[in-house]
Formats: structure tokens, C-alpha cells, sequence
């Protein structure tokens, strides 16, 4: 019950962080003179024609019934209609939806087993040359620019040996085709989430493999491979399962970058469309979904850690 | 305490480590503040070799897409890339310390507000607040660096209160507080000063994040605007030779890896432990 408690109240706190931030957001987009209307109808126009579309798009009424009307458009899932070619945003964002959470889940299917893998066996091998190289290498790795790694990838695998195509596509006809397609985009993405993922998984175990229980199995002679894999991964599980979802966060910002650099037709290029012709509501739409997308990863990674907790166990 | 504390006691003296750290700041520092005064041509030139040149000795990293000189088109990305953000970093650590230790001090519902704050500005994806502020405030150098001093200001905040805390129950400030001391005095003299090597990687670290967000943002074609250009501007305007394998595309996103890797592994080493580097 203790359990259910916390995680309920740490859903709550979550839905109301995430209710300020959708005021931040409306406010910010706001905040500045001169409204949609200018940017429809262009500078020489009616003050009627002004005062007509004022009328209908709502903007005449005071802002915080704007705000409420914008956010129950948005619960409802019409979270209005593009300024640019009057399309409602929500047809505009489900299908880039789709590709950005295909090109996100195809990342996490590679990086999350690959940095478990590493993490542990760095673990394992706790100051050997493979684990000081593969820790040098994890924290470079997560101070390059998404931008350098798809570049050289281009250069090496597009341009010169000409195995992959440096535009990605969101088809994935046959196995070959979606290898083609993923292979760049994907690798970029891995990069900096499997390093930073690895680092905390192997951090996570360290954090055990220093507790007396663990000295106690190494006394009596349990090989390293052992000691890690059957006593210590048990007490570790927790904060490896927090950390994994915690990390996949840092993707969100990665594939605005990635989806830019490869013309990937996702949501995240969506958005730095519309942010180039200032189209304001599928700009506000697609914020509230990355940061939505950001909470609900940081709460599953809190959630894995509440339920990891023995001392929250009511039996 | 042993006999060896005793016998062995703390010297102040600089590690090798610590020396190169601090050569390696200020070389990044001096890259900033003079780099366009070292460049062989102004930023615009138009030299003759062509578009898109290979590395050669007189142009050491060949031309960009309209034929300049990228050697020079880089010392004066410099400026922007070092320099803005490091006014970005230090705004925003300034005043996530400043409140940081406010919110530890004060507690109360001073605490929980700023608390509550951070936690909603936090959930925001950098490069999406940096994609709403600059639809709605356009790319002007103030809003780009006051953007990313907010956007940084969360992280900061709660690095700097958790420290405080720590620090503010200790014994010591509890003897200066009994001592009648008030607590600007208390915060200047006690607290402040056993923070600064914990806060001074923080700032490190954070240096690194506006680094990597400004030229991400700048690829993106939403930074710096021309006829200025900052490092990320540079690989977003020459993206075209990556056809051509040219140096003119390499170059700035390596100059961002070696400023982003070189400070990285400097605060590793100074700390001395894994720290969690997400956000």
C-alpha cells in the first residue's frame, strides 16, 4: 500500500508539473504583440478582415480563457489548426508521430541491450584496460555533437563506400531497405544513449559490488563473472532499471538533430519546420508532446525505482 | 587519527593533472579572445582556390561552400561558440547558485515554489524550450544567451541546493549561527566557500551542455544568423561537402568534439567519479 501511495502521488506531482509546463509554454508563445492574424493575412489588409479572423480563431477573447480553450483542445486532441496551410495539427503530427516513435524504438532496441552489456561487463572487469577504454570512450562520447557523428557516418558509409543511403526514409519494405534506411539515423542516436546508459549501469553495480555482502562472496572465492552476475545484478536491477528510461530521455533531444540532418519525416522535423515559419500552434503541439513524452519517461524511471525498493515491500 | 595522517599532512600543491587542466582552459579562453585577431583572412574573404578545397598548406583547412578560408571562417566561430557560451554558462550557474542556496537557507515555502519551478522548466527538452523561444522571440544574440542561461538555470539550481544543504548542517555553521552571525555572513564566509570545487565542475559540465545546445541549435539554422557564424553555423552552411568528403564540414563539428571532449574529460578526472551527466 506504501508502494501504491507513493507511485500515485509522484503520478500526481508529475501531472501538475506537467500543467505548468503547458502554461509556460502557451505564455511563452504568447507573450509578444502582434497575433496568427498578421502572419494569415499578410500586411495589407481591413481592419475588419482583422477583427472577422480575430473573431474566429478566438484571439479576441482574454488570455487565460485562451489558454483554457487551447488546453482543453489539447486533451481532447484538436490542438487547433496550422497557420501556415490550415490544416488541423493533429493530421498533421499522427503520421510524423509514428515515424519519430518507429526511429526511437528501433534506437532502444539496439542501445539499451548494448549499454546493459557493456555497463555489466565493465563491471566485471573493473579496472581493466577494456574498462578504462570503454570509460574514456563512453564519457567523449557524451560530449559529441550528434551532428559530427552523422556527418563522418555519411562521409564513410554513404559517400565513399556507398553502403547506405544518407537520406532515411520511414519504409521498412524489406530487411535490406530498412538497413539502408535506419542503419545511419539509428547508429547516430546510440551513440551518446548507450554511453551514458553504460556508465550509469556499470556505476549502479559498482555501487553494490562495494557493499560487505559482496566482500563476504569474494572471501570465500566466488569467481568475478559470478559474484556480478548472480549476487550483485539482483540489488543493482533497481537502479539499472532507472537508469535506462532516464536515458532514453536524452534521445528527445538527439533526434531533433538527426531527423534534421537525415530529412527524416518525423515529428521532431515537423517542429523545426514550423518553428522556421513561425507556425505557432503545431509549434505549442508539439512541444506539449516531447515534454509529455520527457515525464512519462522520467516517471517510469522513478516508478522502476519505487517498486525496486524493498524497504517499500508491505509483505 | 592514525600516525600517517598525522606525519603526512595535506600539501597544497597542484597536481600534474590539475596544471594541464588549467593550461587547457585557458587555451580555449585565449582561442576566444583571439582567435579572430590570429585568423590570416577576414571572416567574408573570398580566397582563391575554389570551393569546397582540400586541406592544402596555404589554406591548412581548406575552403568553405563559397570559396573562403575555413582556418580563418573557424578562429572567428570561436568567439561565438566559446565566448557566448560562456556568458550563457556563468548567467545561469550564477543564478542557480545564488538561489540554489536561497531555497537551502530559507526552506519553507520559498523552497517548495522554487522547487516546484525548476521541476516544470527541468521537464522541458532543452533544444524544444530552445525551439519555442526562438519562434516566439526570434534569434537575436540576447535571447539566444538568456535562453540558454534559463534553460540551464533548473540543473544548476538543484546542484547548488542539494550542496547547500549538506553544507548548512554541518557543525560549523551552526557555531557561526550561535555566534550571533547573520545569514548573509553565514552564506558569504561558511557556506559559499566549501561549495566551490563541487560547483566549479558543475559549471564545467553545464559549459559543455549550452556548448553542445547553441551549435545544435545553430545547425539547426536557428542560431547565430550570417553573416556571423558560430561552429555549428559553420557545419550547417558547408553541409553540402559532405559529397565531397571536405575538410570544410569537418572541421567546426570537430573544433565543438575537442572543446566538448577536452572540458569533459578534465571534470572527470577532477572529480574523480562517475558522475550521472544527464541533465
Amino acid at each position: 500500500m506504501l508502494m501504491l501511495g507513493m507511485i500515485a502521488r509522484r503520478v500526481a506531482s508529475g501531472l501538475l508539473t506537467l500543467l505548468i509546463v503547458s502554461v509556460i509554454v502557451f505564455v511563452g508563445t504568447n507573450i509578444l504583440p502582434g497575433d496568427a492574424t498578421e502572419a494569415i493575412l499578410g500586411q495589407s489588409t481591413s481592419p475588419e478582415a482583422v477583427a472577422g479572423l480575430r473573431k474566429a480563431l478566438g484571439l479576441d477573447l482574454p488570455a487565460h480563457e485562451r489558454y483554457l480553450r487551447w488546453l482543453a483542445g489539447l486533451l481532447s486532441g484538436d490542438p487547433g489548426v496550422s497557420l501556415i496551410n490550415r490544416l488541423p495539427v493533429a493530421q498533421l503530427i499522427g503520421p510524423r508521430l509514428a515515424n519519430s516513435l518507429l526511429l526511437t524504438a528501433l534506437t532502444a532496441a539496439v542501445a539499451v541491450p548494448l549499454a546493459l552489456l557493456i555497463g555489466i561487463t565493465t563491471a566485471i572487469w573493473r579496472g581493466s584496460l577494456y574498462d578504462r577504454v570503454a570509460n574514456v570512450t563512453a564519457v567523449s562520447l557524451v560530449a559529441v555533437p550528434e551532428f559530427l557523428l552523422a556527418t563522418v557516418g555519411v562521409i564513410l558509409f554513404a559517400v565513399q563506400l556507398r553502403w547506405v543511403s544518407a537520406m532515411a526514409t520511414p519504409s521498412v519494405g524489406s530487411f535490406t531497405q530498412a538497413l539502408q534506411n535506419f542503419t545511419l539515423p539509428v547508429l547516430t542516436l546510440c551513440f551518446a544513449v548507450t554511453a551514458q546508459m553504460a556508465r550509469m549501469t556499470r556505476a549502479a553495480l559498482l555501487g553494490v559490488l562495494d557493499s560487505s555482502y559482496i566482500e563476504m562472496a569474494r572471501l570465500k572465492g566466488v569467481r568475478p563473472a559470478r559474484l556480478v552476475l548472480h549476487h550483485a545484478l539482483r540489488n543493482a536491477a533497481g537502479p539499472i532499471a532507472n537508469a535506462v528510461p532516464l536515458n532514453l530521455s536524452s534521445l528527445l533531444g538527439g533526434v531533433i538533430i538527426v531527423e534534421v540532418i537525415f530529412s527524416y519525416p518525423g515529428l521532431a522535423k515537423l517542429a523545426v519546420d514550423a518553428v522556421e515559419t513561425r507556425d505557432m500552434p503545431l509549434v505549442q503541439a508539439c512541444a506539449m508532446i516531447f515534454c509529455a513524452t520527457f515525464m512519462l519517461l522520467v516517471l517510469l524511471a522513478d516508478i522502476c525505482s519505487i517498486l525496486s525498493n524493498p524497504r517499500l515491500r508491505t509483505r | 587519527m592514525s600516525d600517517a595522517a598525522i606525519a603526512a599532512p595535506r600539501r597544497r600543491r597542484l597536481s600534474v593533472a590539475r596544471q594541464a587542466g588549467i593550461a587547457l582552459v585557458l587555451a580555449w579562453a585565449a582561442l576566444a579572445a583571439f582567435g579572430p585577431y590570429l585568423a590570416p583572412y577576414r571572416a567574408g574573404d573570398v580566397v582563391n582556390a575554389g570551393v569546397f578545397a582540400p586541406m592544402s598548406a596555404a589554406h591548412p583547412f581548406g575552403t568553405d561552400y563559397l570559396g573562403r578560408d575555413m582556418l580563418s571562417r573557424t578562429l572567428h566561430g570561436a568567439r561565438y561558440t566559446v565566448g557566448v557560451a560562456m556568458v550563457a554558462t556563468v548567467l545561469a550557474c550564477a543564478a542557480g547558485i545564488a538561489l540554489g542556496i536561497l531555497s537551502a537557507v530559507r526552506k519553507g515555502w520559498t523552497d517548495s515554489v522554487l522547487g516546484r519551478a525548476a521541476d516544470a522548466l527541468i521537464s522541458i527538452p532543452h533544444l524544444m524550450f530552445a525551439l519555442v523561444v526562438v519562434a516566439a522571440f526570434g534569434t537575436s544574440l540576447p535571447v539566444l544567451i538568456l535562453m540558454a542561461a534559463i534553460s540551464y538555470v533548473p540543473g544548476s539550481y538543484r546542484f547548488a541546493r542539494a550542496l547547500a544543504l549538506d553544507v548548512n548542517a554541518m557543525d560549523f555553521v551552526e557555531v557561526a549561527r550561535a555566534r550571533g552571525e547573520k545569514t548573509a555572513y553565514v552564506v558569504w564566509a561558511e557556506i559559499l566557500p566549501n561549495m566551490v570545487v563541487p560547483l566549479l565542475t558543475d559549471f564545467g559540465l553545464r559549459f559543455v551542455f549550452v556548448v553542445l545546445l547553441l551549435s545544435g541549435l545553430s545547425f539547426l539554422g536557428l542560431g547565430i544568423q550570417p553573416p556571423n557564424a558560430d561552429w555549428g553555423a559553420l557545419v550547417r552552411e558547408n553541409i553540402n561537402g559532405v559529397y565531397e568528403a571536405a575538410p570544410a564540414v569537418l572541421v567546426p563539428a570537430v573544433a565543438i568534439a575537442a572543446l566538448t571532449i577536452s572540458i569533459t574529460l578534465l571534470i572527470d578526472g577532477f572529480s574523480g567519479r562517475s558522475r550521472t551527466m544527464v541533465r
